[in-house]
Order: C-alpha cells, then sequence, then structure tokens
C-alpha cells in the first residue's frame, strides 16, 4: 500500500509538470484533470492507513486461500514483487463484493479446492496441506495439459483465478513497472528511440 | 401509463415554445455540430436537440486516469466486463450503448444486426477512432455499376473537404493515390517500431503503408493546443486535440449566444404545415416525461443514420402517410454497414523489445489505403483499407487474457511469457465496402414502442457473396503481412461460411438510409442533402450517402454537412426556404 501510494504521488507531481508546461489552449482543462489526480491521490492515502484489510466479498479463510493462489500464479522474482505484494487478492474480493455471479465462482472453486485436498488426504484445507502437494493439485488443474473430466471444475475455476490474478497484477504499479510500460503521460513530440527500431529489425527477416 | 379513459379528459400537454428558431438541428454529432457551427457562424439563431445529457470533460472523461485509481479497475461497478455484459469501456469517453433499456430495436427473424446508439453532446465524435479519409472520385462515381452514381462529383467536392480537414485538423502526407485522395494534412507522425516492420513487410508485399490520416494535432490549430501523445483519445481529449465536435465545434458556437441546447431531447416527429414545409420539432423532454414543440423556418436532421430515417418514417401526416419527404419510398433502404475482419499475430522480433514510450496518437500511425483498384484477378467487387495496432499499450484488465489462454500454468513461466510477449503482437482490421441490397434496410417495426410511446426500428440485414469472398481476402493479406514480418497468426482459419465477417452494425458506419439522388423517384434529398419534397428539410450524417466507400464516413459527413449548411444559410438569404 505506502509502495502504491508513494507511486501515486510521484504520477501526481509529474501531471501537474504537464499541466504547468502545456500552457495556454488547455490550461483551464487540466487544472481540472489535476484536481482528479489530487482527488485519487487523497482516497488512496486514505485507504493506506486502514490497517490491515477486511476481506468484503469472501470470508477470511476464502480469501486467504486466494492470496496463496495469487502467489503461486505471479509469485516475485528477481526483477520485482509479485502478486501477493500488489495485493490482487484485494481487487478480487472486491469484485465478489460487486457481483454475486463472481462471488459463486470464487466461493466455489475454493470450496472445491478444499474438499479435493481433503479427498486426497492431504490435509483439512488447501491452505494447511503442504506447499508440495498444493502444487501438484494445482498442476493437475492449471494445464497445458488437458485434464480428466471430474477435474473440470477446478479447471474452469483456475482459468478464472489466472486471468483475474494475472489483471489485478499487471494493472496496480508494481505490475505496470514490471512491464515497463512507460506512457500515460504528456509529451511534447512523439518519438521512437532508434535502439528499438535496430533491435527489431536485426531480430526481423528484414536484417 | 394513465388508462383510456383517463387519457381523454387528462390529454398529454404540448408545451409549444414561443420563439421561432431559424435553423432545429437534431443530433450533435459529427453532422450536427458542422451544422451548429456553420449555421451560427452564418449568423442563424440555432437550437440542438440531443437525445442525452450534456457533456463535461473535466467530469465525464478518464484520459490519464490509471487502471488502480479505479476500485473495479475498469471492470464495471458490477465486474460486467468479465461476464461480457459490459456496453462500453468503462475508460473510454462516455458515448452510448448497444442496449439502451428505454429505447429498444427489433431485428427480422433471420437477420443479424446491432445497433450503436449514442446519447451525449458531442455523439460517438468523443470517442471515435478519427480516421480522416476523404472517398475517391471512382466512390461517388463508380465504374463497375453495381451500386448508383451520387449526384456530386469528387471534383465538387474536394474543397469542402478542405475545409473539413481545415477545420478539424488531420495528420497525413501527400502520397498521390487514386484509391486516397490527398487532403490539406497537418504533419504526419513517425511510425512506432511495429508499424517500421509493418511497412517492410508490405512494402515486400508491393502493398501501400502509409502515414495515417487522423483527426488528432500534429500541430496548434484554431486555439485548440496540439497533441500530447498520451494515446488515449478514445476517452476524450481534455484538451481538445482530438477532434471532437462537442468540443471544437459545439462549445465555441455556445459562447455566440446563437445557440440554444435541449438536453435529453428525444425527437418523436417533424410536424409540416399545409404548404408541407416543417413548422416545428416534437420532442420528448426525458427528464419531465413531457412533449414538447420547438418551432423552426428549418430543420436539420442529424441523428445518425438510423434514427434520422427512423425520425423522417414516424413523422406521418395525410400529406406524408409514408413518412416526411418518403414520396419515394427510399427512407430505410440501401442500409450498410463496413465489412469487417480482423487478425492478430505475434512477432518473435518484436519479443523482448528494449522499453519506451509508444503511445503517441490512438490507433495507428500508419495504414493501408485499398490497394487493387485496377487488379482485374481478385474475386470480389471494390475494396478494404486496412487499420493496424500494436506497441506498448497501458496493461488494462484483459490485456493478456489471450497469453493465459495459450499457455495456461502459472508461476515463474507465465510471468516470462506476458513479459515477452507485451508489445510483441500486431493486429490488423480491414474495413470494406458492402454493396448496397435489396435485404439490407429499416423500418417500422408495427408492433413496439419505446418508453415515450415512439415506435422503433426493425432491421434486416445480409451480407452478399461479395463481402464474404472480401473477408477471405482480408484473412489471407492479413497472414501475408504477419508472415512476411516473421510472425504467426493467432488463433485458428475462420470458419469457411461466414469467413469470420463482423455483424451487420457492429463497425458502427451504418450509411445511406435516406439517400441523396437526382431522380425523386428513387432518392429523397438533392445533392445539397435537402429533401426533394420538403425545401426546409436537411439530413447532414451518414444517411445521405449513397454508397459505402472502403474509407471510415465520419469525414465527410463533415464535409457534406459544412456544404449543406453552407447551401441552407444562403437559400433562407435568398427567401427560397
Amino acid at each position: 500500500m505506502s509502495e502504491q501510494s508513494d507511486y501515486s504521488r510521484r504520477a501526481l507531481l509529474r501531471h501537474i509538470g504537464i499541466s504547468l508546461g502545456l500552457g495556454v489552449a488547455g490550461g483551464g482543462v487540466l487544472t481540472a484533470q489535476d484536481a482528479q489526480h489530487v482527488h485519487q491521490a487523497v482516497s488512496e492515502e486514505k485507504a493506506a492507513q486502514k490497517g490491515p484489510y477486511q476481506p468484503k466479498g469472501l470470508t477470511r479463510h476464502e480469501f486467504a486461500t486466494l492470496e496463496r493462489l495469487s502467489d503461486f500464479i505471479i509469485p516475485a522474482d528477481e526483477h520485482s514483487p509479485g502478486a501477493l505484494a500488489a495485493n490482487a487478492a484485494e481487487f478480487i474480493d472486491f469484485l465478489c463484493s460487486a457481483s454475486d455471479e463472481m462471488k459463486d465462482i470464487y466461493t466455489g472453486g475454493i470450496g472445491w479446492l478444499d474438499w479435493m485436498v481433503q479427498h486426497r488426504g492431504d490435509g483439512a484445507d488447501f491452505l494447511s496441506a503442504p506447499v508440495d502437494k498444493q502444487t501438484a493439485l494445482l498442476d493437475l488443474i492449471a494445464g497445458p495439459e488437458p485434464a480428466p473430466a471430474d477435474l473440470q471444475p477446478g479447471v474452469r475455476f483456475f482459468d478464472w483465478a489466472r486471468k483475474m490474478v494475472v489483471d489485478a497484477f499487471y494493472t496496480s504499479p508494481i505490475g505496470i513497472r514490471d512491464l515497463g510500460y512507460q506512457g500515460n503521460t504528456a509529451v511534447a513530440e512523439f518519438h521512437v528511440p532508434q535502439a528499438a527500431i535496430d533491435y527489431a529489425l536485426k531480430r526481423s527477416p528484414f536484417a | 401509463m394513465p388508462a383510456a379513459a383517463d387519457m381523454m379528459f387528462d390529454m398529454p400537454q404540448v408545451v409549444r415554445k414561443s420563439q421561432v428558431y431559424d435553423v432545429v438541428v437534431i443530433g450533435s454529432g459529427a453532422g450536427g455540430g458542422t451544422a451548429v457551427k456553420v449555421l451560427t457562424d452564418q449568423g442563424l439563431q440555432v437550437a440542438l436537440l440531443e437525445a442525452g445529457p450534456n457533456l463535461n470533460p473535466a467530469r465525464d472523461f478518464k484520459e490519464h486516469v490509471w487502471p488502480y485509481q479505479v476500485d473495479h479497475r475498469g471492470a464495471g461497478a458490477h465486474a460486467e466486463l468479465y461476464f461480457g455484459r459490459q456496453q462500453w469501456g468503462y475508460f473510454s469517453a462516455p458515448v452510448g450503448y448497444w442496449d439502451i433499456p428505454d429505447e429498444p430495436y427489433t431485428v427480422a427473424p433471420g437477420n443479424q444486426f446491432r445497433w450503436f446508439r449514442s446519447r451525449i453532446l458531442g455523439g460517438r465524435t468523443n470517442h471515435y477512432g478519427r480516421i480522416s479519409l476523404r472517398f475517391s472520385d471512382y466512390d461517388f462515381q463508380p465504374e463497375d455499376g453495381l451500386s448508383d452514381p451520387w449526384p456530386v462529383t469528387y471534383a465538387e467536392m474536394s474543397p469542402w473537404y478542405d475545409k473539413a480537414e481545415g477545420f478539424i485538423g488531420v495528420t497525413g502526407t501527400k502520397e498521390g493515390l487514386r484509391t486516397a485522395p490527398d487532403g490539406n494534412f497537418l504533419p504526419s507522425i513517425s511510425p512506432r517500431v511495429h508499424e517500421v516492420l509493418i511497412q517492410k513487410s508490405c512494402g515486400k508485399l508491393g502493398i501501400p503503408c502509409i502515414p495515417s490520416r487522423m483527426a488528432m494535432l500534429t500541430r496548434s490549430i484554431n486555439g485548440r493546443a496540439a497533441c500530447h501523445y498520451c494515446g488515449q483519445c478514445g476517452r476524450g481529449c481534455f484538451t481538445a486535440s482530438a477532434f471532437s465536435s462537442s468540443q471544437a465545434m459545439i462549445f465555441p458556437a455556445m459562447k455566440t449566444g446563437k445557440l440554444t441546447v435541449f438536453n435529453g431531447a428525444m425527437a418523436r416527429e417533424l410536424i409540416a404545415d399545409d404548404a408541407g414545409k416543417v413548422t416545428a420539432v416534437s420532442y420528448v423532454d426525458k427528464a419531465t416525461h413531457t412533449e414538447q414543440q420547438v418551432r423552426c423556418r428549418a430543420v436539420v436532421v442529424a441523428a445518425s443514420a438510423c434514427e434520422s430515417a427512423r425520425l423522417l418514417l414516424n413523422s406521418k401526416s395525410p400529406r406524408f402517410p409514408n413518412g416526411i419527404a418518403n414520396g419515394s419510398g427510399a427512407v430505410g433502404r440501401y442500409l450498410t454497414d463496413s465489412v469487417g475482419h480482423g487478425v492478430s499475430g505475434y512477432v518473435p522480433a518484436l519479443a523482448g523489445m528494449p522499453r519506451h514510450n509508444s503511445d503517441g496518437i490512438d490507433g495507428m500511425h500508419v495504414y493501408v489505403p485499398w490497394w487493387l483498384y485496377d487488379d482485374k484477378r481478385k474475386d470480389f467487387p471494390r475494396g478494404y483499407h486496412i487499420e493496424l495496432g500494436g506497441g506498448f499499450h497501458m496493461p488494462m484488465l484483459g490485456s493478456f487474457h489471450g497469453v493465459c489462454a495459450q499457455y495456461k500454468g502459472y508461476g515463474r513461466k507465465l510471468r516470462d511469457h506476458i513479459r515477452e510477449e507485451y508489445g510483441a503482437s500486431v493486429y490488423f482490421a480491414g474495413r470494406g465496402e458492402m454493396i448496397p441490397n435489396k435485404d439490407s434496410y429499416c423500418d417500422i417495426d408495427p408492433q413496439r414502442t419505446d418508453a415515450w410511446g415512439i415506435p422503433v426500428l426493425r432491421f434486416h440485414f445480409q451480407w452478399s457473396d461479395n463481402e464474404i469472398r472480401q473477408v477471405r481476402h482480408m484473412y489471407q493479406t492479413f497472414t501475408s503481412i504477419v508472415e512476411t514480418m516473421g510472425g504467426r497468426v493467432y488463433g485458428s482459419a475462420p470458419d469457411p461460411k461466414t469467413a469470420g465477417i463482423s455483424t451487420g452494425g457492429t463497425i458502427i458506419h451504418e450509411a445511406g438510409t435516406v439517400r441523396m439522388g437526382n431522380d425523386p423517384a428513387q432518392s429523397v434529398l438533392n445533392k445539397y442533402c435537402q429533401s426533394h419534397e420538403v425545401s426546409n428539410l436537411f439530413v447532414c450524417d451518414a444517411a445521405p450517402f449513397v454508397s459505402q466507400p472502403d474509407k471510415n464516413v465520419t469525414l465527410s459527413i463533415i464535409a457534406f454537412a459544412w456544404r449543406a449548411s453552407e447551401y441552407l444559410a444562403e437559400e433562407m438569404r435568398k427567401g427560397n426556404v
């Protein structure tokens, strides 16, 4: 969270810099834009102050399981932190609180995982199973190899969890930085670095 | 609704405004915005009816907002995006809907059509792609005889394109191509890395790939700031550097004191007098649910092609039993949409490329104009242009769903795939000409009305083999371009029967339902977009278009509306209208 509001503060400063730089014709309009960013930065800081996250749509157990899954799906690596640090589970929990259809997917999917762990004799639920048993189960439902018919509910659930954890991570400040997206800013001129053109041409059939 | 008996004593009150406006303009998009600008510039008093709310860019546009600054990150308040129920992208400019709860339409059995409607000041110009292409000489005067000639030539329209481009601002370069006439251009913008590769690939294949022609300001003109290259034109542009009729035409006209805007005003009927001239427009004020009438000396209908046809068809009277200005029976006929087909692919040469800001202007910096006009071997008539994309986009919900579906799995491998494929995809979208056919039209559904009792449109729409064969050609072309640059196309080849052709209406280029022509028995409007039968009635959107050239219609809507509006003002001065 602190990282997120820190990032927003820098984004805010940058945006104010933009409006000063652009001047005349768009001036009045960009003031409103800055106001919007101030507003957003403030609300993020408020969010940062509220202490440990309280799940809104899922139970504590479901939320903790989802956090664990998010850590499996996008783990930290040598480049940057992963989905756990980016609070991916909070985004999904928020949508579960906003949509019963979404909540059913996660409640049902996590219930299925817990039941499967019991059924396989690996523990009381997914969270309490040893890590190697957790990954063994995920390997069965995560593909790319096709899974047997009785595992299809798990396959379907993991498709949802995977794409939404990926969404949550890569739309977070950590994920955006990990990708190296450098836009969403104002520049006086559009410029393509020659090094990037050379890089692609050298690897293309047109080299 | 009151019971029938009550209504006899409690007829809805029609509020008639006392002021007689010189012109009532219905609709505030490209055509209506142009009419408002030109007519107020000419000193006329104008009333503008817009079925949606006013626009406040500072409040309504989400330019520069990061996804994580919104709690649902663009999924919608109830996660609609994930269930395919989102009407329009959350971050996109507020423009309209595929489905409007109070305003249904129907599709005849055995037909498919989707009708996008905008309900906000400025209409679709707040979000549109801003691709600005002149029609060619042969588009106005087809040489193959498959559709009727327009009542104007390219030479007659060229000065109006000059005016339109000079006002809205269009990027481009002089290329001397017959299929893509040159215009009054602002400087073009340099190609992104994937566009450099695509140009080289096209070069090998003998396909032209030239700087795109887009209504974004690479230089400040007409009091609008130059582009700041954030690539978010589709979200609406705070600085109006990307053209919209709301910001560039209507807001300035409001300041002249000559324009009165009625928001939430759903036009019901054009009221004609005994002499057959429009004297007033009847509309529903959505906020108060009341019937209102605004009086006028002339009317410009610019409600979008099908909505304009609907208004004419619903304006029935003893003098005009088939709808006003519809003695020809042509209103609603000749409905077309662009032929659409898309392909995307992965280009290994782009994988792992050094990161840089590739936002630029929203959409493409280069494009492919039609290049086979003289080719006798192709198995379909007319042609298409190619829009293209790629680059390092701002990550959004869904950006990597394709990678997830393709590779499955989880963990470090998934992360590596995403990192590698980010910015290494390209896509191509063909936009081609549909030839008007007798099976594609809209009429009034005899069974249904909207929430205000206005009869709704019923769509009939069929592609012909011409369009199916064109789409097959698109797929082959796009595949060749991707493979020539060392890439591979995602997914499998489309179903041979439909060839992956777009559903009618989904390209949002409807045209042709109130067509112009020299023969009043075959057409509704004359060459000035003026009704043959009702001299003070003009139509200024894509409805007057006789055919659907492979060039997006907006620039032509503006050029025709500009010409029609100057003509109308002159005719009013002469006392002819």
